[in-house]
């Protein structure tokens, strides 16, 4: 069935989110890879939708598009505000704590 | 024991007054109680609220008063006239129900009516009397509530509502009393007021407990009524159930409190003293309140008195003793005052013996009649000293120093005064004459032939000292402020002969100096216009009570016959055997016996056997016939004293006869009785010294070493115990247990934050992948939890 293959490809994109939210330090790839993983939700969303012949999911995937689009905004402008205070967009220098 | 009449009796008639006459109470009540939340915001001050709220009191006695001489007008001839009882329970406790309820019979209408009547009188009359005072609306509102502890003591169904009204009495008196308290002499005589009563009041409690535990089991067996109840307690005495001791010590008890009261010997001392209060105060606590409430205690439980004190039986009681002494000792000090209002307290204090006399010797009639003519004259004769004090004498009450020739000055005052002075000495055909002749006649009449010489010398006495007070204060030359000085002026120097005298009693030569002060603005007015007649909310007052001081007689004028006997017929209570109706209403009422006045003993068991088959309200009592040659002989008696009184005191005071003038310093024997008098029997010292310091110096130095030994031996005990035990709890509860709880938590919070310390490392990344992994952990447990 097409579904499975919908849900291996948010799978996929889910790990690979993952790994960008984990390994990168570039704060701007880790918003994008944050993006990643909202769109594998989006992704599983629409295959169960798809599967239970039901629009919920279409709906919680718009909702989820805007609160996305909302999210990258907000952070986009706190990665131009920390870049502007220490030149740096580096998330391992950010911390400031001594433990 | 015949059986006359067995059939049902003709109803009576009733009303919306007699069913509702716990109003007159009531409203003053709601009216002091408005009083003292609003009354100083109100335009006067309070007084409207006083004043109209007597006169609803007063409306309410006046229909209670029509319409239960309609109720005894629709009795049959020898019917029993059953008064009007409403209660309502007021508290439950340990299964005795406590009830509030009116009582409302002859005896009720007629102090009710009076009462009221004189209650509204003095109110208009302080209008003026006290206007500018400073405390002018808390003496409304004590007035208003006086009034009203006294009518609530009136129509009293039972003996606690009975008590709550007396003890609202002393309370007032002792405000009004005071009420210029400023002035040390003041405070003290409101204090001295207060105890005395009090002492007596122990008698009331402890009457009224025997009373409740001797007679509660019959009267609610065979009544249904509580021990409390005015009826089964009055039932209960007459009907031969009580044992004799029981009753007589509920009937001594009790008539301590009417001592303490009503001012009868040895307790008379508070009396005079209270003349320190407002003459309004005086008027009203004098004639018809206050000190008529021992009176009527009597008059009220008659029954109880009657079997206890054995009245009507062949030896003297100790009421007529009693009251016997009370006459003669305060006619006899009312000699030696100079101060008019001190004079009247006196009077006050004989006329209340003369009352107490009647009821000792089975003149219940005649007894309630004084009370009744009594209260009018002697409020007609305070208010009259009061005018005279308010317009003629700058404040002042002494007769000697600041008054005389006051008749053509004030001719409405010298009328009222003149005329209640007939009535007072019982001249005919004023009223004092009917009342005071009929308790003497009666008295006479029972057997007690030496009561009766005492009651005629308590006449000749009367008459003398009222003369005396009335030529010191209307006849002769003008004195002091009379004659226009300035009161302050008046020292005491001028009048040499009595300077110890007057110093002794300075403090109360004057009304207060706190009326003096408030009346400023009057007192150089006063002083160039001389002595004038007071205004109209005095002199009205005066003149309705001097009108009834000469008609109020007729009531029961037994002079003229059967047909003027209207109190009797209205207020006396019937004798007659009745089977208390238990369902029925009032009217329905059987009559088994009829007694039979007419030879002046009587068939009708009540009071002198058991009564059989029925129940007894009221004891027989006789009537003496009327003669003329009696009444002449009292007459006569009368205006000897007047005329010998008026020889003396127009030569002592007028011309000053040298013969007369020192006598007391020159006769050893004068000046032992002037000194005995004017030391008033030196009970005033034996109180002071004797009793209240003789209990308060052994009673003081035991207290110090009670205070001492044991009370400091106990503290100092405690104060051990408690460190011991402190160092206990600081050892081992405080420093062991809670510390400790206090150190482990702190030291489990610190070993926890060392452990979880590293994972705040600040590392986004670390947290992402914490998270993640988490996540992950828990979908792995939801998959195998759900498979």
């Amino acid at each position: 069935m097409l579904t499975s293959q919908f849900l291996l490809l948010g799978a996929i994109l889910f790990c690979i989110g993952v790994y960008g939210v984990i390994a990168r330090k570039n704060a701007v790839l880790v918003l994008m890879s944050i993006e990643l993983i909202l769109n594998s939700v989006n992704i599983n969303l629409l295959a169960f939708a798809l599967r239970n012949g039901s629009a919920d999911g279409h709906t919680f995937a718009l909702y989820i598009i805007a609160v996305a689009a909302a999210e990258v905004g907000v952070g986009l402008a706190m990665v131009l505000m920390i870049y502007r205070n220490r030149r740096s967009i580096a998330l391992d220098d950010l911390s400031e704590m001594r433990g | 024991m015949m059986f006359a009449a067995t059939e049902t009796l003709s109803p009576l008639a009733g009303g919306w007054f007699l069913d509702n006459a716990w109003l007159a109470p009531f409203v003053p009540t709601i009216g002091y109680a408005l009083i003292v939340l609003f009354g100083k915001r109100l335009p006067k001050k309070g007084s409207e609220i006083g004043v109209s709220s007597l006169v609803a009191s007063l409306v309410v006695a006046a229909g209670a008063v029509w319409q239960w001489i309609q109720r005894v007008n629709s009795a049959g001839e020898e019917q029993f006239v059953s008064p009007v009882v409403r209660t309502w329970t007021w508290w439950q406790s340990g299964g005795v129900e406590f009830t509030i309820g009116q009582h409302v019979d002859g005896l009720t209408v007629i102090v009710l009516f009076v009462v009221a009547f004189i209650s509204t009188l003095v109110q208009v009359y302080s209008l003026e009397y006290l206007r500018g005072d400073r405390r002018y609306t808390h003496f409304f509102a004590a007035l208003t509530l006086f009034s009203a502890g006294m009518l609530a003591m009136v129509v009293a169904e039972d003996m606690i509502l009975f008590l709550l009204g007396w003890e609202i009495m002393g309370l007032c008196s002792f405000l009004l009393i005071g009420h210029w308290w400023e002035d040390g002499a003041n405070s003290r005589a409101a204090l001295k007021a207060f105890f005395t009563v009090r002492t007596g009041d122990v008698g009331l409690l402890v009457g009224i407990a025997i009373l409740f535990f001797a007679a509660n089991e019959w009267t609610t067996t065979n009544l249904g009524l509580s021990g409390f109840s005015i009826r089964g307690i009055s039932a209960w005495a007459l009907s031969g159930e009580p044992n004799s001791t029981v009753i007589l010590m509920a009937a001594v008890a009790l008539f301590v409190a009417c001592i303490g009261k009503s001012g009868q010997f040895p307790l008379h001392t508070w009396l005079p003293d209270a003349m320190a209060g407002p003459t309004p105060v005086s008027s009203l606590l004098h004639s018809s309140t206050m000190v008529v409430g021992g009176v009527f205690l009597v008059a009220r439980l008659y029954p109880v008195f009657f079997a206890g004190l054995d009245i009507l039986g062949p030896s003297a009681n100790v009421i007529m003793i009693i009251a016997a002494i009370t006459i003669v000792i305060a006619a006899a000090l009312a000699f030696v005052q100079s101060d008019i209002k001190r004079v009247l307290a006196y009077s006050t204090v004989s006329q209340l013996g003369y009352m107490m006399l009647g009821l000792g010797a089975g003149a219940w009639l005649p007894a309630v009649f004084h009370i009744f003519t009594h209260a009018f004259f002697k409020a007609c004769l305070f208010l009259c000293a009061g005018s005279v004090s308010h317009s003629a004498s700058h404040h002042s009450f002494d007769m000697k120093k600041d008054m005389g020739g006051l008749r053509k000055h004030m001719p409405v005052t010298f009328a009222a005064w003149t005329v209640s002075t007939l009535a007072l000495c019982g001249v005919f055909p004023f009223s004092g004459f009917f009342s005071k002749d009929e308790i003497i006649d009666n008295v006479g009449g029972n057997g007690y032939t030496f009561f009766m010489v005492v009651g005629l010398l308590g006449a000749f006495l009367t008459a003398a000292y009222m003369t005396r007070a009335t030529y010191l204060t209307f006849f002769g030359a003008p004195r002091g402020a009379a004659a226009g000085e300035h009161a302050a002026d008046a020292g005491h120097g001028a009048h040499g002969a009595h300077g110890a005298h007057d110093s002794h009693q300075a403090h109360d030569t004057h009304d207060s100096h706190g009326a003096h002060d408030s009346h400023d603005p009057h007192d150089s007015h006063d002083a160039h216009a001389g002595p004038r007649e007071s205004g109209v909310l005095i002199t009205a007052p005066v003149a309705i009570l001097a009108v009834l001081a000469i008609f109020a007689g007729l009531f029961n004028a037994t002079p003229f016959g059967e047909s003027w006997e209207y109190l009797k017929k209205w207020v006396e209570p019937r004798a007659v055997v009745v089977a208390e109706p238990h369902a029925g209403g009032p009217g329905e009422s059987f009559m088994f016996s009829v007694p039979n006045a007419e030879e002046g003993h009587s068939s009708s068991p009540c009071g002198t056997e058991t009564p059989k088959e029925g129940i007894c309200y009221a004891p027989v009592v006789n009537h003496a016939q009327f003669k003329w040659s009696k009444a002449l002989l009292s007459l006569v008696i009368v205006f000897a004293g007047i005329a010998a009184s008026w020889v003396l005191s127009a030569a002592y005071y007028g011309r000053r006869d040298p013969r007369l003038v020192g006598l007391t310093q020159r006769n050893a024997v004068a000046r032992a009785g002037y000194r005995f008098l004017a030391n008033k029997y030196y009970l005033d010292d034996l109180y002071e010294r004797g009793v209240v310091s003789g209990i308060s110096g052994p009673v003081a130095r035991g207290a110090y070493w009670f205070n001492q030994n044991v009370l400091d031996g106990i503290l100092h005990a405690v104060a051990r115990a408690a460190r011991a035990v402190a160092q206990v709890v600081y050892r081992d509860i405080d420093q062991r247990i809670v510390d400790g709880a206090v150190n482990a938590s702190a030291d489990v919070t610190k070993t926890a934050g060392a452990t979880v310390q590293p994972i705040q490392s600040g590392r986004v990344g670390q947290y992402g992948a914490l998270l993640f992994a988490t996540a992950a952990v828990a979908a792995l447990v939801f998959v195998i939890l759900n498979t």
